[in-house]
């Protein structure tokens, strides 16, 4: 009945490989928002300029991330586009498919903060005669990030979270090191609980952190 | 614009001596919907004009038009001696765009129903804004005109506070003071107190007042306070349709209206 009963000291003995996969998971974390940030942006620009052509074409870009799954498109990233010569180490692969399908949802969160800005915010700023510079970066950008940055900040969490799903494309993040564990010791209660622990202590106090933003930015 | 009408605008140019707002047949319409109607208007510098009319029946848009927030399908606006939307080259008006509205609408100031501050800064980030970043002022000069004006509309004590910290009589105060600081020759003034508690009306309206008696600004007042168009006005203006139906001063146009519809009209308001 080993599999069972919690046994102390294997898991402080699987701790440190456990914490070994966090640090790709936080990379991946890391990096994917990054991407995932300014890519939005910059899908959400293009859309909002309405340039023809581009305009569309970012349009089809976004419903297609946002249409078929995550996991497809990284096995789309993994193993279907070494057929066409483009390898790409795994870790990398999943800061990529991270960083583009949160982008298509990031894009959608900057038009809505943009386009919140009330009507009025941007006549002010046009009848006092404020240079487009200012308008955009001291009137209109501060009031649309108030909206955004507690939902981009939710959106570093989820991905935190959903980067487990790169232990499918070899990643030996914090999921990926359990299954091994696991597979290896034929013991899984301690790596699985251990690792969902791990997950827990990190968003736990990061959703209460963007909870406090949150409060300030509305208050 | 057709040729026709460049060459129309050229044989007759509107009179505009001495005048701050030149209105020349400005026309504007949404699909069928035709908000303004050939509309003639001239305003004199630090001449107080009212503008009064039933819902609906584009006053409003006079000012937008005023101040260039919207652009009209037809007809010419001139301020201060240049045209919103055109060139003249060659003695010939051409059709202009936004860059030539920025620089016509500067000396053109408004206050909206809504007030529109900034809500992410404090009163004197509101003014001191549009005095750094438009008007070039130094931090400190800005500062020190940004005081100035909000004492002078009682706000010194509410220097710091933010839009949502303050009551609506406070902020339209603010944004009274806001539009000021950028020294216009023209203010407008759209509803201004429609969107306040009763009881808050009346500190907007005596700071407008004071305005109107203490500079020689000229301003449009669009409002639904008859007795205050009476009190400052030199000149009431009925509008219905987009058209003007009666204009002249307050004494005659709101004592003994002509206009049936100003008739009509002015007892719908004495009777609310």
């Amino acid at each position: 009945m080993t599999g069972f009963s919690w046994d102390w000291q294997f898991a402080l003995q699987i701790l440190p490989q456990l914490l070994q996969g966090l640090q790709f998971t936080l990379e991946a974390t890391f990096f994917g928002s990054l991407l995932a940030f300014v890519l939005g942006l910059v899908w959400a620009v293009i859309r909002l300029a309405e340039v023809p052509i581009f305009s569309q074409a970012i349009r089809l870009v976004v419903e297609f991330l946002r249409g078929t799954p995550l996991l497809l498109q990284l096995y789309f990233l993994f193993y279907v586009f070494p057929n066409y010569g483009i390898t790409i180490p795994a870790l990398q692969t999943g800061i990529i498919g991270l960083g583009l399908y949160y982008s298509a949802y990031a894009s959608e969160v900057y038009r809505a903060g943009i386009e919140g800005v009330p009507r009025g915010q941007w006549e002010a700023s046009l009848v006092l005669g404020l240079p487009l510079r200012r308008m955009w970066g001291r009137v209109v950008v501060p009031q649309a990030m108030r909206f955004a940055t507690p939902v981009l900040g939710n959106f570093v969490i989820s991905m935190f979270k959903e980067s487990a799903i790169l232990s499918t494309i070899t990643v030996l993040e914090v999921i990926g090191q359990a299954n091994i564990i696991g597979a290896a010791t034929a013991r899984y209660i301690e790596p699985f609980t251990l690792a969902g622990l791990i997950f827990l202590a990190i968003s736990y106090p990061a959703s209460r952190v963007i909870r406090l933003v949150e409060a300030r930015l509305s208050g | 614009m057709g040729d026709s009408e460049v060459a129309e605008l050229a044989a007759n140019p509107p009179s505009t001596v001495d005048t701050v707002l030149t209105m020349h047949d400005v026309t504007i319409a949404y699909g069928e919907r035709v908000v303004v109607d050939s509309l003639n208007l001239a305003v004199k510098p630090a001449e107080k004009v009212a503008i009064i009319g039933p819902s609906g029946s584009g006053k409003t848009t006079v000012l937008r038009l005023a101040i260039g927030l919207e652009r009209p399908s037809a007809g010419s606006i001139l301020i201060d001696g240049r045209y919103m939307w055109h060139i003249e080259r060659a003695g010939v008006l051409v059709p202009a765009g936004e860059r030539q509205a920025r620089r016509a609408r500067r000396p053109v100031g408004m206050v909206f129903q809504q007030f529109n501050l900034f809500p992410h800064m404090t009163a004197r980030q509101n003014l001191t804004e549009p005095l750094i970043h438009v008007l070039s002022l130094g931090k400190e000069e800005a500062n020190h005109r940004a005081t100035d004006l909000l004492s002078r509309v009682g706000l010194a004590t509410h220097l710091d506070h933010r839009p949502a910290q303050m009551s609506g009589g406070q902020q339209q105060r603010v944004a009274i003071a806001r539009s000021l600081a950028l020294r216009p020759k023209l203010m407008l003034f759209d509803e201004v107190t429609s969107a306040l508690d009763p009881e808050l009306v009346g500190e907007v309206l005596q700071v407008i007042r004071e305005l109107a008696h203490t500079t020689s600004m000229a301003m449009i007042l669009v409002t639904h306070e008859i007795s205050f168009a009476a009190d400052i006005a030199d000149r009431v203006i009925v509008l219905d349709h987009g058209k003007i139906v009666e204009e002249g001063p307050p004494s005659i146009v709101l004592r003994e209206p002509r206009s049936p519809r100003t008739q009509q009209f002015l007892r719908a308001i004495l009777e609310r």
